[in-house]
């Protein structure tokens, strides 16, 4: 088995409101000098295969067709 | 003209574009549950508003990834008319049948309530009903209304005539880019909107300025 972890994080540019809302969190919390904050989603997968290349490309498959919106998001691929 | 309309678990707004198309064009629309591979022969297909798959992951992007989903999109590319309102239009972008993205609010809170739309392009069959520069009523009702595109997308939509309804100055509800509400496909049978104009159809929901849309889908303009 393989353990997987996908990270899917907002292209730069989109606006990320969610992120400006928990930057404005972290300054009323007296975190000072907290510069930009963006936020993004973490999945960790368990991939029944020994073979890393073919655990590999089925992972960029799964974020091209469901893990990640191409048009407003970026993905990054780990291994264990 | 005959209609459908799609149901997925979580879609909530069904029956009130039941009701719509019933009342616009005299007879009720068949429906198709998300698993149907084979569509009726229709002339109009509508997914409508809801949370399908309570929003997991991305709104629509479960939804989107349903059989049903293929079966439309074979439809759409043999030309019949396609339209999605709120988490249906959410659900035509996440298919990739339009282009763009909705994400969260600017100002991350659910809006529930009326906007002004102007007609932008008057000149498609789904707002044939309507003139240019004309401003309408319509509800909203949405968390994740907010239109996105990558520049070049932008100004491609713009330029052919895509962007078919925009917020009204001021009542831009969701900080989507350019105001933008609705979107047209390129060829221009595949509409998608996060206002609600099946909401406001008849006296007795106050306005019927949503008539309009449906009457020009449905091919019943009064003459």
């Amino acid at each position: 088995m393989i353990k997987a972890r996908v990270t899917v994080t907002l292209k730069n540019g989109v606006l990320d409101p969610q992120g400006k809302a928990i930057e404005g969190a972290l300054g009323s919390l007296g975190f000072d000098g907290v510069g930009q904050v963006r936020q993004g989603k973490v999945f960790d997968l368990e991939l029944e295969t020994a073979d890393r290349a073919k655990a590999e490309a089925d992972l960029k498959a799964m974020c091209e067709k469901l893990l990640a919106n191409t048009v407003i998001e970026n993905y990054t691929i780990a291994l264990a | 003209m005959k209609s459908a309309v799609v149901q997925l678990p979580g879609l909530n707004r069904d029956r009130d574009m039941i009701a719509a198309l019933t009342k616009i064009c005299g007879h009720a629309p068949v429906t198709v549950w998300q698993t149907e591979t084979e569509l009726p022969d229709v002339d109009l297909i509508v997914i409508p508003g809801g949370f399908s798959y309570g929003d997991y992951l991305r709104c629509g992007a479960i939804a989107a990834r349903m059989p049903v989903m293929q079966a439309i999109k074979a439809k759409a590319e043999a030309g019949v008319k396609v339209l999605g309102v709120c988490n249906g239009f959410q659900i035509l972008l996440e298919a990739g049948l339009l282009p763009g993205a909705l994400m969260r609010n600017a100002s991350l809170k659910f809006v529930c309530r009326e906007i002004r739309l102007e007609v932008v392009n008057a000149e498609t069959a789904f707002t044939r009903a309507y003139e240019k520069g004309q401003i309408i009523r319509c509800p909203v009702a949405h968390h994740d209304g907010n239109y996105f595109a990558d520049a070049e997308t932008l100004a491609a939509i713009e330029g052919n005539g895509q962007v078919v309804f925009r917020y009204a100055e001021g009542t831009n509800p969701n900080g989507s880019i350019n105001d933008i509400a609705g979107v047209i496909n390129a060829s221009g049978n595949v509409l998608g909107l996060m206002p609600h104009p099946e909401n406001l159809i008849e006296a007795a929901h106050g306005g019927t300025d949503g008539r309009g849309l449906f009457a020009s889908a449905l091919d019943v303009i009064a003459a």
